[in-house]
């Protein structure tokens, strides 16, 4: 959490600073929920991030460096200079990576899921985020109903952080609560305050726990506030005052802080420690991805096919 | 023995199921002893249960499922019921398989079969080519095999290639085209086939359209012309070398499709030969397409609407006359 709340503040810096192109996306307000995400999934499980996983990315094991050469257009980067910021992942590791349109990772994740069972792999889950706004889209009901008529071991984390972009719930569904949708495509659903770490490592940690062992496909619908923009470029003027003063706006890592300062896991010395450290670490990868060459166009390898005699070239 | 378009298709299948335990079939009605809506894969579910699947109809998941199975090493194959439908499945297919191996360096192996083409009262919806809007996107190879023998040899090919298929069955030759047997391999990926020889016009096509073409040429010897005839086999990759070859021999260039006219397939072969091979051209290339209407169902309109061998001949010997 803290480790991606600080390499996000950073990102943000430098994309005002002019330094990255393109847009920055970050997960403040959602570390808890994400972090969850990639804390209980283990070697062989599939992970499905999206735009606001950072913490949920770095806890599967997502180097710092990955970010950073992504973002700032690295030519040695996971994506080299072909896409950018969130859209990224190591496919042969089993992080996906997200396309833009949401919901599309969904099934994604069945198939992935699908092969492992076929080859007879055991004691594997699937993992994939959403949000709120995601759920909306058709991709992402036919993914989740196809999941369930797999039967495959997959848990959506549903992150509802109140605002599509711009657009507040009531101008994206009409239902009671989402998690009533997991009965109608035959999951088992489960809500957690996103602000509360704790809470969101109990209930998702468990949702992971039970498709493993062969339960249903899991929902679980967290509840928070994105606390930024869509992306950088939007100071979110549109939400207002009093939704900011809402329990579900907490900021989850300042309440994390507090609750470990209060159970006295921990002292303050030794957090202002852990901070200190996740800067150095972030500090590092900056300047690492900084120092690398970008990709250059006329030495571009302009060939989408990985069997190159199919090639074809218009020009 | 004979062997019809479809059977080879059947026949394809049953062979990659058995070869291969990486290949799993999914898609509508696909499986159980049903074997699909044009039975393409009758009594394929019957020898591998496992892996002969059928899905809800869910075009957008069959093919993300298809995706993320192929990614993990295996190699799906999807039945699009009828190729109209796989539009639902248009962000999957070019947006996700088309971008990934580009974007990550992970190819996606997958081949998704669209059922195309028209047959009389299919209508709007049951009938169209999406060749072009598929060999528009990067990433994707689109295979349009007009014989059965292509029919069984490309899927197969299909299959082994590590990059994302589109192939293109078309609807019309599934019972009209048959074969004695089929062969143990085609040609490589990506070659086109001279279909008919011939000195004084090139007409270049795939699919069913090459079919009506070689009915068009034949009529055409009928009156003296020796009509050569271009089978693409696939329009992405596109051989151009095989069809400027053909125009050199014959200073004339006619371009037919099945698919609508804006654009596409044909316009694209025009622009090719018209930019490499404009001094071997002895007249402005031309192209048959449908109209620029959706498909109709009634069988009059139909006929009224697609190219035939007969509105081939014509826009051949009008062409002829230049």
């Amino acid at each position: 959490m803290l480790l991606a709340r600080t390499l996000e503040e950073k990102l943000v810096s430098l994309y005002r600073g002019g330094l990255i192109t393109g847009g920055v996306y970050i997960g403040k307000g959602q570390e808890a929920v994400s972090v969850a995400c990639g804390l209980f999934l283990q070697e062989g499980d599939i992970f499905a991030p999206l735009i606001r996983d950072q913490a949920g990315r770095s806890a599967f094991g997502e180097p710092l460096i990955d970010v950073t050469r992504t973002y700032l257009g690295s030519r040695l980067g996971p994506m080299r200079g072909r896409d950018g910021n969130i859209h990224r992942g190591h496919p042969r590791n089993n992080e996906l990576a997200m396309i833009s349109h949401l919901g599309a990772m969904v099934s994604v994740t069945v198939g992935a899921l699908m092969a492992k069972r076929f080859r007879g792999e055991k004691n594997f889950v699937g993992l994939a985020c959403i949000g709120e706004g995601g759920m909306q889209t058709g991709a992402f009901h036919e993914g989740m109903n196809i999941a369930a008529v797999e039967q495959v071991p997959l848990v959506i984390v549903a992150t509802n952080n109140h605002y599509a972009y711009s657009t507040p719930n009531d101008r994206e569904f009409a239902c009671h609560d989402l998690v009533d949708r997991a009965i109608g495509y035959g999951f088992e659903g489960y809500t957690v305050d996103g602000t509360d770490l704790a809470a969101c490592l109990d209930v998702i940690g468990s949702a992971v726990k039970r498709a493993r062992a062969g339960r249903p496909p899991q929902l679980v619908v967290a509840s928070v506030l994105r606390l930024s923009g869509h992306g950088e470029h939007d100071d979110a003027s549109y939400v207002p005052e009093e939704v900011k003063r809402e329990p579900f706006a907490r900021d989850c890592l300042k309440v994390a802080e507090q609750t470990i300062l209060d159970l006295e896991l921990l002292d303050a010395e030794t957090l202002a420690e852990w901070r200190k450290e996740a800067a150095a670490q972030v500090d590092e990868a900056v300047a690492a991805a900084q120092k690398e060459p970008a990709p250059e166009g006329d030495k571009e390898d302009w060939c989408a096919y990985s069997m190159r005699d199919l090639a074809n070239s218009v020009e | 023995m004979s062997i019809t378009y479809l059977e080879a298709i059947r026949e394809a299948q049953a062979k990659l199921l058995r070869d291969d335990e990486r290949v799993f079939i999914y898609g509508q009605d696909v499986g159980g002893t049903f074997g699909g809506a044009f039975k393409a894969t009758k009594g394929l579910a019957k020898e591998f249960p496992a892996r002969v699947l059928n899905t809800p109809i869910s075009e957008d998941a069959i093919v993300g499922t298809a995706i993320g199975a192929a990614m993990q090493g295996m190699r799906p194959i999807v039945e699009m019921q009828f190729a109209d439908f796989s539009s639902i499945a248009l962000n999957q297919i070019l947006n996700n398989a088309g971008t990934h191996y580009w974007r990550t360096n992970v190819p996606v192996p997958i081949t998704v079969r669209l059922p195309s083409g028209g047959t009389k009262g299919s209508g709007p919806f049951h009938s169209q080519s999406m060749e072009s809007i598929y060999a528009h996107y990067p990433g994707l190879i689109v295979m349009t095999p007009a014989t059965v023998e292509d029919a069984y040899t490309m899927l197969i090919e299909a299959v082994a290639i590590d990059d994302p298929v589109i192939y293109c069955e078309h609807k019309y030759l599934y019972y009209h085209l048959k074969a004695d047997k089929l062969p143990e391999k085609g040609l490589p990926t990506g070659r086109a086939r001279i279909a008919r020889e011939g000195r004084d016009l090139t007409i270049v096509s795939y699919s069913a359209m090459m079919q009506e073409s070689l009915g068009a040429a034949e009529e055409l010897a009928q009156e003296g012309f020796e009509i050569e005839v271009v089978d693409l086999r696939t329009v992405k990759p596109l051989d151009t070398d095989t069809v400027l070859a053909s125009v050199a021999r014959t200073g004339r260039l006619l371009c037919v499709g099945e698919s609508f006219p804006w654009g596409g397939a044909t316009a694209e072969v025009i622009a090719r030969v018209t930019n490499q091979g404009f001094h071997l051209l002895d007249a402005a290339p031309q192209r048959l397409n449908a109209k620029d209407t959706p498909i109709p169902y009634h069988p009059n309109l139909w006929s009224a609407h697609r190219p035939n061998a007969k509105k081939i001949a014509a826009k051949a010997r009008a062409l002829l006359r230049e």
